[in-house]
C-alpha cells in the first residue's frame, strides 16, 4: 500500500478502461506538495483519461483517488475541483469579451466568498505584454495560443493546489509559451504546496518545467 | 334528408377525397421528390388508423366504468411517449421511461383537472370527454417532450466542452446545466406558443371547426377551444420540464460529471 501523507493527489492501484480495453492499470501516482511532474506517455496511451480523472471529471474504473488524504467520494465535487484545476488541450472560450471570460468564475456559488479583482488581473495580464484591448478583445476570435492564456489566467484566480495541463503549449508560439510558464511559475511560488503536471510532447519543454518524470505505460 | 346537424361523409366521398393525393404524387414526380412511396404509404396508414379508431371509440364511448377508460388512456399515453423518443436523435439508457412518466404524468394530471375542475363532466371518466381531451393533450405533449428532448441531448453533445469548462470551475451539475435546460424548455414550447399567438386569425383549430362542422355553436366551440389551449400550454410546459429534468439526472450525475458517454446517435430517427 502505497502512503505518503506529503501528496496533494494520490492514485492507488488506478485503472482506466475504454470500450473493454485496459488504457493503464494498477496505476500508482503521487503528486506531493510543490512537485513539477512531467507526464509522458506515446499518443493514446490514456494522459489526457488520466489528467480528467485526475480533475474528477471522469471517474477511474479501479482502484482509488485522493486529495490532501481525503478520498474523492468524501469531497464535495465543487470544491474539490476548485483546488485541483484542469486545462483541456483546447481551451474553451464563453461568448463575450476576455475579461467576461475572466469574470465567469465567479458567477459560480462554489467562490461567493471571492471577487473578481480587475486590478490584479490587469497587472497579471500586464506582465504577458497585453493591455485593456486585450481585454476587450472577442474571445473567440483569439488565436489558440492566446485563448490558452487566458483559460490559465481564468482559472488560476481561483488559487488551485493543484494544477493539470494538458499539451498546453501545444499551439503556442515560444514567446507565449515562455509566458505561459512564468504565469504557471507565479502561481506555483505563491505557496509551498503547489504542485503542477504537466503533459507535453516537446521534450526540452518539459526537461525545463518539471523535476520528475512519470511515464504512462500503454497495459497490455 | 337526414335529421343529423351535419352531412355524413359516405364511402364514395372519401374515395373521392383520397384522389386528392394524387396532387401530391403528381408534384413529387415532377420535381422528382422521391417521395411517392412515403406519401402512398403514409395516406393508407392514416386511413387505416382513423377508420379503425373510429370503431374503437364507439366501442369505448360505450362503457360506463372507469377501469377501462383508465386502461386506454394508460395505453394512448404509451404509444404517445415511444413516438417521442423515437423521432430523437441522441438517446440513452431510461430514455423511453423518462418520456412515459413525462408524458403521463402531465397529461393526465392536466386532462384531470379540467375533466373534474373545469368542464366538470359527469361521471368524471366520461368517455365522449376524457379520451378526446387526452387525445389533443397527448399529441401536443409529444411534440413538445420530443423538441425539448432532442434539444437538450444535442446541446449536451455540441457543448461539452463549455459544460466541462463550468464543471472544471467548481460549477455544480445544475450551474453547469442551467442555460442548456432552459434553452430545451424554450424549444419544447414554441409550437404551442406559436399555435396559441395565430389561433382564431390565421389558423381555426381543428376540433373547434369539427364542432362546428357537428352543428355546435360557434361561440360554444370557441369556448372548448380556449380551455384545451390552456391544457395543452400546461401540459407541454410540465412534460417537457419533467422529461428534460429526468434526462438531465441521467446525464449529469449526483457526483456532477458529464456523463457523455452514456449518450448515443440514432442513425436515422423515424419522422
Amino acid at each position: 500500500m502505497h502512503h505518503d501523507d506529503a501528496a496533494i493527489l494520490l492514485v492507488h492501484d488506478g485503472g482506466r478502461q475504454v470500450e473493454g480495453r485496459w488504457l493503464w492499470r494498477g496505476f500508482e501516482f503521487a503528486l506531493r506538495a510543490g512537485e513539477r511532474v512531467a507526464l509522458m506517455g506515446p499518443s493514446g496511451s490514456g494522459k489526457t483519461l488520466l489528467l480528467r480523472a485526475l480533475a474528477g471529471l471522469d471517474a477511474l474504473d479501479e482502484g482509488t483517488l485522493t486529495l490532501r488524504g481525503t478520498p474523492v467520494e468524501r469531497w464535495a465535487m465543487p470544491s474539490y475541483r476548485s483546488h485541483v484545476a484542469y486545462l483541456p488541450q483546447r481551451p474553451v472560450m464563453i461568448e463575450g469579451s476576455v475579461e467576461d471570460n475572466l469574470r465567469l468564475p465567479f458567477t459560480l456559488g462554489a467562490h461567493a466568498e471571492r471577487r473578481y479583482d480587475p486590478t490584479s488581473v490587469r497587472a497579471t495580464v500586464g506582465r504577458l505584454g497585453r493591455g485593456e484591448t486585450f481585454l476587450a478583445q472577442d474571445a473567440l476570435e483569439l488565436s489558440g495560443g492566446e485563448q490558452q492564456l487566458v483559460a490559465l489566467v481564468r482559472r488560476l484566480q481561483l488559487e488551485p493546489t493543484a494544477l493539470l495541463l494538458d499539451e498546453p503549449s501545444a499551439s503556442l508560439d515560444d514567446d507565449s509559451a515562455a509566458a505561459l510558464e512564468a504565469l504557471v511559475d507565479d502561481w506555483r511560488t505563491g505557496a509551498p504546496e503547489r504542485a503542477v503536471v504537466w503533459t507535453s510532447h516537446r521534450s526540452e519543454q518539459l526537461d525545463r518545467v518539471s523535476d520528475r518524470l512519470v511515464r504512462l505505460e500503454a497495459s497490455a | 334528408m337526414n335529421d343529423l346537424a351535419y352531412v355524413p361523409i359516405e364511402l364514395g366521398q372519401l374515395l373521392l377525397a383520397a384522389a386528392l393525393i394524387a396532387v401530391n404524387i403528381a408534384l413529387s414526380f415532377a420535381l422528382r421528390l422521391g417521395l411517392a412511396r412515403s406519401l402512398l404509404v403514409a395516406s393508407v396508414r392514416m386511413t387505416a388508423q382513423l377508420l379503425l379508431i373510429g370503431l374503437v371509440l364507439a366501442w369505448v364511448f360505450a362503457l360506463e366504468r372507469p377501469l377501462p377508460i383508465l386502461a386506454i388512456a394508460l395505453l394512448m399515453s404509451g404509444l404517445a411517449g415511444v413516438s417521442a423518443v423515437q423521432r430523437t436523435q441522441r438517446r440513452f439508457a431510461g430514455v423511453y421511461l423518462d418520456a412515459l412518466v413525462s408524458v403521463t404524468g402531465a397529461s393526465f394530471v392536466v386532462t384531470g383537472f379540467a375533466l373534474l375542475g373545469i368542464v366538470r363532466v359527469d361521471p368524471w371518466f366520461d368517455a365522449q370527454y376524457s379520451i378526446p381531451l387526452l387525445g389533443m393533450v397527448l399529441g401536443n405533449v409529444l411534440n413538445g417532450i420530443s423538441l425539448a428532448l432532442d434539444r437538450f441531448t444535442e446541446g449536451v453533445t455540441q457543448q461539452r466542452g463549455r459544460i466541462e469548462l463550468l464543471l472544471s470551475l467548481g460549477a455544480t451539475r445544475w450551474e453547469a446545466a442551467h442555460a442548456l435546460i432552459s434553452d430545451a424548455l424554450r424549444v419544447g414550447m414554441i409550437p404551442t406558443v406559436n399555435a396559441m399567438m395565430v389561433m382564431g386569425i390565421v389558423s381555426l383549430p381543428g376540433m373547434m371547426t369539427g364542432q362546428i362542422l357537428a352543428g355546435a355553436a360557434p361561440a360554444d366551440a370557441v369556448r372548448y377551444q380556449i380551455v384545451i389551449m390552456f391544457m395543452i400550454a400546461a401540459a407541454t410546459a410540465l412534460g417537457a420540464f419533467g422529461v428534460v429534468l429526468l434526462a438531465y439526472r441521467r446525464l449529469f450525475d449526483p457526483r456532477h460529471r458529464l456523463r457523455s458517454d452514456r449518450l448515443q446517435r440514432v442513425p436515422r430517427p423515424q419522422r
